[in-house]
Parts: C-alpha cells; structure tokens; sequence
C-alpha cells in the first residue's frame, strides 16, 4: 500500500513498538527473574542483590531439590496424572461429542442429553456436597479422586462437536452405504479428520491436569499422595513445613530458603514451557476451533 | 417398528453412556447433597439422619457479621477484573495491529501469551517473591525511585488492586486472541477507500477498526457477566493470608474454609448454594442477552 509517512505516524510508531515490546517483556520478567534468583547463592537472594541474572552462580538449591524424596515422588504422581486424566478426558470428549454432533432428527434423545450436559456445566452442587460425593465413592486418597469427577470437560465436548458438525455428511453416508455403522464412522472418518483439533484439546487436557492443584489439595488425605501442584502448593505458598515428613531442621530451613523455592518453582513450571512452542501453534485454532456453525 | 426406531440409535446412547454416568454421579450428585443446605448436618448421621432445620442456615449466614464484606469483596474484585480485562487487552489487540513488522508481532504475541498457561500457585509463589517488602524486585524499584517499600500481599488497602493487576497481567495476552481474529475478519476495502477519502490512521482506528470490533466487545461483556461472582477462588487462595481477609477474602475461599477447614459443612453449603443459584441466573441470563442481541449460540 501506498502510504506517505508523516512525522507524527513515525513517532507513533517507535512509541507504539517500544511499548509493546515493553508490555512483552512485562510478561517474561518475573519468571526470569525467578530463575536467576535459583541460581544464585542463597546468601546474595537473601540480601535481595538479584536481579535478572544469578549472582554467585551456584546449582545448589537444584542439587538439594533433587535429593529430596517428596519432590520426586508428586513429579511421579503428576506425571501418572496427566496421561490417565488426559487420556479419560479425551476418550470421553470424543463418545459424547460424535453422538451429540447428530441433529435431533436423525437422533431424537440429542436433545436431552445435550440438556444434561450443559446444565452440568451453568449450574453446580457447591463444593462441600462435592466433596461428600467424592468421599461417598470412595475415591479418597486415589489417583482416581484427580481424573474422574473431572473425566468430562463439557466445553470441550461442546467445542469439538461444533467441529464435527463441520464435517461434510456426505463422507458418513458414503460409509453407511458401504455397510459401516457409527462406530466404524467415528474411528474411521471423524477421528481421523479432526486429528488437529483433537491435538488441540489434547495439549489443553495435559496442561489442565499438570497444572491443578486444589483437587490434589483437599482429595488426597496425606502429602505423600499430592501432585506436583499441590506440593508446591504447600511448600512455596503455605510454607507448610508438615508436607516435609521425616526432615530435620537444618534441611527445614532449607527448603523454605528463598533459592530453594525459586527452584522448585521454576521446575514446577518447566513442562508447560516445554510444551509451549507446540500449545503455541494450536491455540489460535483452538479458541476459533468449532466457532463456524451452520 | 417401535423398536426398531427406538434401537437404530443404540450405539450412539452406548458411546455416550460412560460419560454420563460420571457426570450424574459427580456433577448432579453433588446437587442432591444441597439438601445439606436446610438441615443441620451431622457427618455422624449422613443426610437421611440429619435434622431438617429449613433457612435457619440462612439466617446464620446473613447474621454472620462478614458475610456482607465477603459479598462485596467478591463482587468489587471481579468487577474490577472484567472491567480491566477488557480494556487492556481491545487496546493491546489494536496497538499490535498497528505494528508494521510481522516477525516482532509473533515474538510479542509468544511472549505476552505465556502466563495464561501457568497456574496460580507458581504465579503465587513467583508474586509472593518479587512483591516481598524486604527483598523483592518491585520494592527496590520503588525504593530507588525515592518511595516507602509497600507490604503489598499484607495490605488492605493494596490487596484488592493486586489481585486486579496480576489477573490483568496473567490474561490480558490470551485475551488479546479473540480480538486479533475479529480485526482480521474486517474487509481491508474499508480501509483503502478511507485512506482514498484522506483519513488518519487515528480516524481509521476510529470509524473502522472500533465499529468492526463492536460486536465482539459488546458479546464478551455479556459473557462476563456471568462471572460476577467468581472473583478467581485459585488466585485469591494463593495469595491471602489472614491479615488482608478483611479486604481479600471472597465467597468461594470463606466456604472452603468455613466447609472444609473448620467442618461447618450445612453453613458453607448454604452459602455455596446461594452463590449457584445467583451465578445461575447471571450466566442463563447473559448466554440469552448474547442470543438475543449477538445471535451467539454455544452449540
């Protein structure tokens, strides 16, 4: 385009870049400044010299959180979580979506059923009845307390049956035609082509289950069975010292130094910015995905 | 003929079954447990054992002399937030529009991106360490700049703000996705007929790129209406503490407290079922208004 660049929108420009890139930077520089402070001496964070980059760089508190038992055990718990809830997640998502992607013609009870959903989703029972559920099914202090009363994440659901409703009908009929029934219709032409949404939904589930906390919190009865989340949750936020069990005093104080926290909390938020670069490519879909109806 | 109708759509009930089930177990069981709202619940004696007491919980709640703060609080914090995270993420969106390069518009949105995907208990701990009055990084900077270092996570009178501005700061970026996709959908004639008639790249902002985006707005503010109540229960738990319950403390954290820390269950369900019932109401309320007027369906 042709464009005769005044002075002033020149110096909106430079303005508008500089800001920008500010508000950019705004975004980054707490967690920078975090990991500096996990690799400097605890000494030097203490004093607050820190800043940006480790003074008297040392791995230090990053040799001491691996060494302690806790930590390791609620990654390993995490870790446990995120593919089982995940996978649950998505099994479900795909069951409920493909059926309620029908209209309520060719299948009738659709329409209940979409009602059930959704009315899950606008109205809740509170957490205390919640909680009793829970307790009254005896997930307490299982791994399953953490990924099945959270099995079906409804908007998703909603999300992807938006998108399959996108889907050409013809290709369906095509399989009907050639004596397959719904099931083979799912796993052969539906699965199939929305292979890059369901990767969408898929990296939103892991980061879900990686990322929560409370459940973890207020399900599993002793620290020895929290997630990641939870721990760090009791240690960085709470500084609750009875989540250290067996721990003398001198590593106590440790854990609670300022390096140590930093570590854990660095570490804590490692795997979403390994999977970052690959949530980053699919969340504009994501947000838009299914947002064309017909 | 019946059945063969009735049974054609078997599979399709088998696929959904599994998931139902989860759900009336553990979204709709919970709403049976509501009962507990009107009895005076014992753990010892369930609730088919437990004494009905009708809205005598309610009227403990309303006596209960915070209750009215806990409201407000809740609701000023969360009108605070959907007011801010509006404003700054239509007005980042239309900066970032404005910018030229294409290579540092990714960086930008990359960066600024970021923290929606981080949870609040790293954030938490991040905040706790960077706001500490001692050594943390913003009271330095005000201490260089000539102030009083500021106790903000134990102030009452800064709490409310920082929970506004670190929510602003966590989702303004992922925010700005939906308004970077409505500014594409604007048809560029519009643009070059303006610039023919001699119009500013300001008036353009103005007369096009504004109108363009209006229904969008418009539609996300309805929607966040629904949320009045929800003043960010994961963000206020990891930043509170005693000292700033007067300013910080909210619905959801007071009926985790009330319910399972202190073991008040039939007082923290009853408030918990009065916050559904009004949150209800407001979502319901806000999806017909989107219908209504922005033809927005969610299926």
């Amino acid at each position: 385009m042709l464009y005769r660049r005044s002075l002033s929108s020149r110096i909106f420009a430079v303005f508008n870049m500089t800001f920008l890139v500010g508000m950019a930077l705004l975004c980054l520089a707490p967690l920078v400044h975090v990991l500096a402070v996990s690799f400097s001496a605890s000494s030097a964070a203490k004093a607050g010299l820190v800043t940006f980059w480790p003074v008297d760089f040392t791995l230090q508190s990053y040799r001491f959180v691996a060494e302690r038992p806790e930590f390791i055990r609620s990654i390993l718990i995490s870790v446990e979580r995120v593919l089982l809830g995940t996978l649950l997640n998505m099994l479900l998502t795909v069951l409920i979506a493909y059926p309620l992607s029908k209209d309520a013609r060719s299948f009738p009870r659709r329409t209940l059923y979409v009602w059930i959903f959704v009315f899950s989703m606008l109205f809740s029972g509170g957490l205390i009845p919640w909680y009793m559920v829970i307790k009254e099914t005896g997930l307490l202090n299982s791994i399953w307390a953490l990924v099945l009363p959270g099995a079906v994440p409804v908007f998703n659901v909603i999300l992807l049956l938006n998108f399959f409703r996108g889907l050409p009908k013809e290709l369906e009929e095509s399989a009907f035609i050639d004596g397959g029934g719904y099931w083979k219709s799912l796993w052969r032409i539906y699965v199939p082509l929305s292979a890059p949404s369901l990767a969408t939904l898929t990296l939103f589930a892991m980061v879900g289950h990686w990322n929560s906390w409370f459940d973890g919190l207020i399900l599993m009865g002793t620290p020895e069975k929290y997630p990641l989340s939870s721990y760090l949750q009791t240690v960085v936020v709470q500084m609750d010292i009875q989540s250290m069990i067996g721990s003398d005093l001198a590593s106590l104080q440790q854990i609670s130094d300022q390096t140590a926290k930093a570590a854990q909390i660095f570490l804590g938020a490692l795997p979403i910015l390994l999977v970052y670069p690959f949530l980053q490519r699919y969340f504009v879909t994501g947000m838009t995905l299914g947002s064309i109806k017909e | 003929m019946w059945a063969r109708k009735t049974f054609r759509h078997l599979p399709l009930d088998c696929m959904i079954l599994p998931g139902l089930i989860l759900v009336l177990i553990y979204a709709y069981g919970p709403m049976i447990g509501i009962v507990m709202a009107f009895q005076k619940y014992l753990p010892t004696k369930g609730i088919l054992g437990s004494e009905w007491v009708g809205f005598q919980n309610y009227v403990t709640v309303f006596q209960y002399p915070d209750t009215m703060q806990i409201i407000y609080n809740t609701v000023s914090i969360s009108l605070m937030k959907i007011v801010a995270g509006l404003a700054v993420p239509i007005a980042v969106s239309l900066l970032l529009n404005e910018l030229r390069i294409q290579g540092l518009k990714r960086s930008i949105q990359t960066m600024i991106y970021l923290p929606h995907f981080l949870s609040w208990v790293i954030l938490g701990g991040i905040l706790i360490e960077i706001l500490s009055p001692s050594t943390g990084l913003v009271n330095k900077f005000i201490e260089i700049i000539g102030f009083e270092p500021v106790y903000f996570l134990g102030d009452n009178h800064w709490f409310p703000f920082v929970l506004v501005i670190s929510d602003v700061w966590k989702e303004f970026g992922f925010a700005t996705i939906i308004y970077l996709a409505a500014l594409t959908g604007i048809n560029p004639a519009l643009y070059e007929a303006a610039v023919v008639d001699g119009a500013s790249r300001w008036k353009q902002t103005l007369h096009i790129t504004l109108p363009g985006i209006r229904p969008i707005i418009i539609l996300l503010a309805v929607l966040s209406l629904g949320n009045v109540l929800n003043a960010g229960f994961d963000q206020v738990f990891n930043l509170y503490s005693p000292q700033v319950y007067q300013s910080g403390d909210i619905i959801d954290t007071f009926v985790y407290r009330m319910g399972l820390a202190n073991a008040q269950y039939s007082f923290a369900t009853a408030i918990g079922f009065f916050k559904s019932v009004i949150s209800f109401l407001l979502i319901s309320g806000s999806y017909y208004l989107a219908y209504r007027f922005a033809d927005y369906r969610i299926f």
